[in-house]
């Protein structure tokens, strides 16, 4: 993958700093949350795939681990601060699934999947896979950073589900295969990363918050009660989704996808909620606030991107970053 | 025949593990393509066998 276009003082600091190694980042800034986001994204790609033209060792560079450690932190205490009304949600005394269920039901009144089954338009829904393609074409992969940190039931509660998102055994039914042969049906460009210009702040946040949680060994729990929420939340839309990939004729692959996800989500939740949650808390149980934070941080931010995309379509508007060079939909 | 392991979530479906097939109710064979699968217990799926998540929006008697 190329490294992202800049968007501010710290993401262009940053680029020149991960293709010479010089520029000094300890006093740079971001200018504001596309910078920052756009920025933290980048740091933590290099842990996944890295990017053409930068140096595979740079993962460890201690300069960059610095810059990162300072994103992160208000990254972190902005998300906290907003997901303490969500885990209020929460029955203080109910059991881990219990709870889970609670935040999971958090409705802001608005709803993406209700209009991406029967208002979007074709091109509304190409971006619509566009922006969760970050996501998808490494989905499960930030989840997978856990495996060696958690022990017992609750490890193999999370190797049972990843088992299912990779594929079970076959790799033409991984989930991230699925979803860039949805994407390549609709001509959209399904190379890895290849919408991240594309793709607003809040897109980028959603996909850092799972990154965050899942290469910082303290925060296990939240990893886990975001995984648990994710998965909570997707059945039931993925069958609103299948419904307007009907409705558009966008093609079987994007059927499948979604379709695939209403069956294996309806597994996946309960695998998540008690398999791993719960049985994650009867073996820690110190770590009970995070896992509830981790699910409100999916929740709170899935909200946020929907308010967003509705907005900018209701506006008339795309819901995607107008950039130089490269086009979609 | 190998075992099966059945859990059944309250409210919700069965998840059972290590089966290949599941017969319904009138005889018909199902394959189970994953390594758990959920059969809805609530009757009120689009898909049977298979639950579809549609027991979280049934309103409770
Ligand atoms: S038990 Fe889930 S739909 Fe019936
Ligand atoms: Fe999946
Ligand atoms: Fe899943």
């Amino acid at each position: 993958m190329e490294l992202p276009q800049a968007r501010g003082a710290l993401s262009a600091t940053l680029s020149d700093a991960l293709r010479d190694g010089t520029p000094d980042l300890s006093s740079v800034e971001p200018d504001d949350e596309e910078d920052l986001h756009l920025s933290l994204w980048m740091l933590y790609e290099l842990h996944y795939r890295g990017f053409d033209g930068v140096d595979d060792a740079r993962e460890w560079d201690p300069d960059l681990l610095t810059v990162r450690a300072r994103l992160e932190g208000r990254f972190e205490s902005d998300l906290r601060a907003a997901c303490r009304p969500i885990v209020e949600l929460a029955d203080a005394r109910g059991s881990v699934p219990d709870q889970l269920a609670a935040i999971t039901a958090y409705d802001v009144g608005v709803s993406l999947p209700n209009f991406v089954q029967r208002e979007a338009s074709a091109d509304q829904y190409l971006e619509f896979l566009a922006q969760r393609s970050l996501y998808h074409l490494k989905e499960s992969d930030p989840a997978a950073w856990a495996v060696p940190r958690l022990e017992g039931p609750a490890k193999v509660a999370l190797a049972e589900l990843q088992y299912d998102e990779y594929g079970g055994g076959r790799p033409e039914r991984l989930h991230s295969r699925l979803f860039a042969e949805a994407m390549e049906a609709c001509r959209l460009d399904a190379s890895y990363g290849a919408y991240v210009d594309r793709v607003p702040a809040y897109t980028l946040a959603v996909n850092n918050a799972m990154s965050l949680f899942g290469l910082h060994r303290r925060l296990r729990g939240a990893a886990m009660g975001h995984l648990a929420a994710f998965e909570m939340t997707s059945s039931l839309p993925c069958r609103r989704y299948l419904q307007g990939a009907e409705r558009l004729g966008l093609g079987e692959p994007v059927g499948h996808y979604f379709d695939e996800h209403v069956e294996a989500d309806a597994v996946h939740e309960h695998l998540a909620a008690r398999g791993i949650c719960g049985a994650l808390v009867e073996a820690e149980p110190q770590l009970r606030p995070d896992v509830l934070f981790g699910a409100a941080a999916c929740v709170h931010l899935d909200a946020v991107a929907a308010q967003q995309m509705l907005d900018a379509w209701a506006d008339g508007r795309s819901a995607l970053r107008v950039v130089r060079d490269r086009e979609v939909a | 025949m190998s075992e099966c392991q059945v859990t059944l979530i309250p409210d919700g479906p069965a998840l059972i593990r290590g089966a290949d097939r599941i017969r319904d109710a009138d005889g018909v064979t199902h394959e189970a393509t994953r390594p758990v699968v959920a059969v809805c217990l609530c009757g009120l799926t689009q898909r049977p066998p298979w639950c579809d998540a549609t027991h979280k929006v049934a309103v409770k008697p």
